[in-house]
């Protein structure tokens, strides 16, 4: 039973990024060729509700679920991580149209190729696995 | 009733999207999809040889069953939610995808020169589909997140590193569709 939360809340996940169309290779094209306002207005809203939200929660130390303080961990501090793998995320954003969240929606609504996807996802997701030590941070 | 079908506003999208990350703070956890995939790395028993994945996996069991909750939700929303007015990209965008002879959207999420069943038959188009994933997985775990662990979670907890993650996927994502996108169509 604990674990239906969870699910409830990623079945409105999917419903509203198929719904709005962020799961669409489309979508993601017209973003980057700034011929749509749409994208733009989804990230911004939601950023704003969070923004809200967090400030919200951490004005009024409200606690979590199960009764514990609710902490949001910082990201770790850096650089370099962060522009190199962005851009390489960005890449592969603009070239197959779906972020992690969206390939395993699209997965869920039949669109087979998108288990290619999945699978260069896994397979790079290992690699850095592999090489973490080696690259700068 | 139409609003079921039709495509949902970017102000209707972004509140909920924003609302799911907050309720996952209030579940005590956080929104963030692509650890899933070393999630999924680390179910695979990989962690025995390349120590990342060396992590107790069932500790973030939770963030699968929202994957698992997504899927039945991109399953519900295109199967009984979906029209063929979905999808209604700028004219221009159709005239451009055009040139570069990507199919009109006509109702359908991603183009079929990329994600039709076709594709299969193409080795052209499955390596595509394979670097493109490639990218994305060590990207976002080299950046330690994506779209929804940096954008959204990230930006609202007014991180830093999160916004160069952010402008980071942009110069990579502007690079590819501007100057990489033509060169492969």
């Amino acid at each position: 039973m604990k674990f239906i939360k969870f699910l409830i809340v990623g079945f409105i996940f999917g419903i509203v990024l198929t719904k709005s169309e962020a799961v669409s290779w489309y979508r993601i094209y017209e973003m980057f060729q700034f011929q749509s306002f749409h994208m733009y207005g989804i990230i911004s809203v939601a950023i704003a509700t969070g923004i809200i939200g967090i400030q919200l929660i951490k004005k009024n130390q409200l606690k979590a679920i199960d009764g514990t303080p609710i902490v949001i961990k910082d990201k770790e501090k850096g650089s370099a991580r962060y522009w190199i793998g962005g851009i390489f995320f960005g890449l592969g954003w603009g070239l197959v149209g779906s972020c992690p969240g969206p390939i395993f929606i699209l997965l869920g609504a039949g669109i087979l190729p998108v288990i290619l996807v999945l699978i260069g996802a896994l397979v790079g997701a290992v690699l850095y696995g592999v090489l973490k030590d080696k690259l700068p941070h | 009733m139409n609003i079921f079908f039709q495509t949902w506003p970017w102000y209707i999208s972004g509140f909920i999207i924003g609302m799911i990350m907050l309720s996952l703070i209030y579940f005590g956890k956080q929104f963030g999809m692509s650890s899933n995939l070393e999630t999924l790395c680390s179910m695979s028993g990989i962690g025995k040889k390349i120590t990342y994945f060396n992590f107790d996996w069932k500790s973030n069991k939770w963030n699968l069953i929202v994957v698992l909750g997504a899927m039945l939700g991109g399953f519900v929303a295109v199967h009984f939610m979906s029209d063929p007015t979905n999808v209604s990209i700028n004219p221009k965008t159709i005239e451009q995808l055009a040139t570069l002879g990507i199919d009109a959207p006509n109702g359908k999420l991603a183009p079929d020169v990329l994600f039709g069943n076709q594709i299969f038959e193409s080795p052209k188009s499955i390596l595509i589909l394979l670097i493109g994933g490639f990218l994305i997985g060590f990207g976002s775990r080299y950046a330690g997140g994506c779209t929804s662990g940096h954008a959204i979670s990230g930006l609202s907890n007014l991180q830093l590193p999160s916004l160069k993650a952010v402008i980071g996927f942009f110069i990579g994502g502007l690079i590819m569709v501007h100057f990489v996108l033509p060169l492969i169509f």
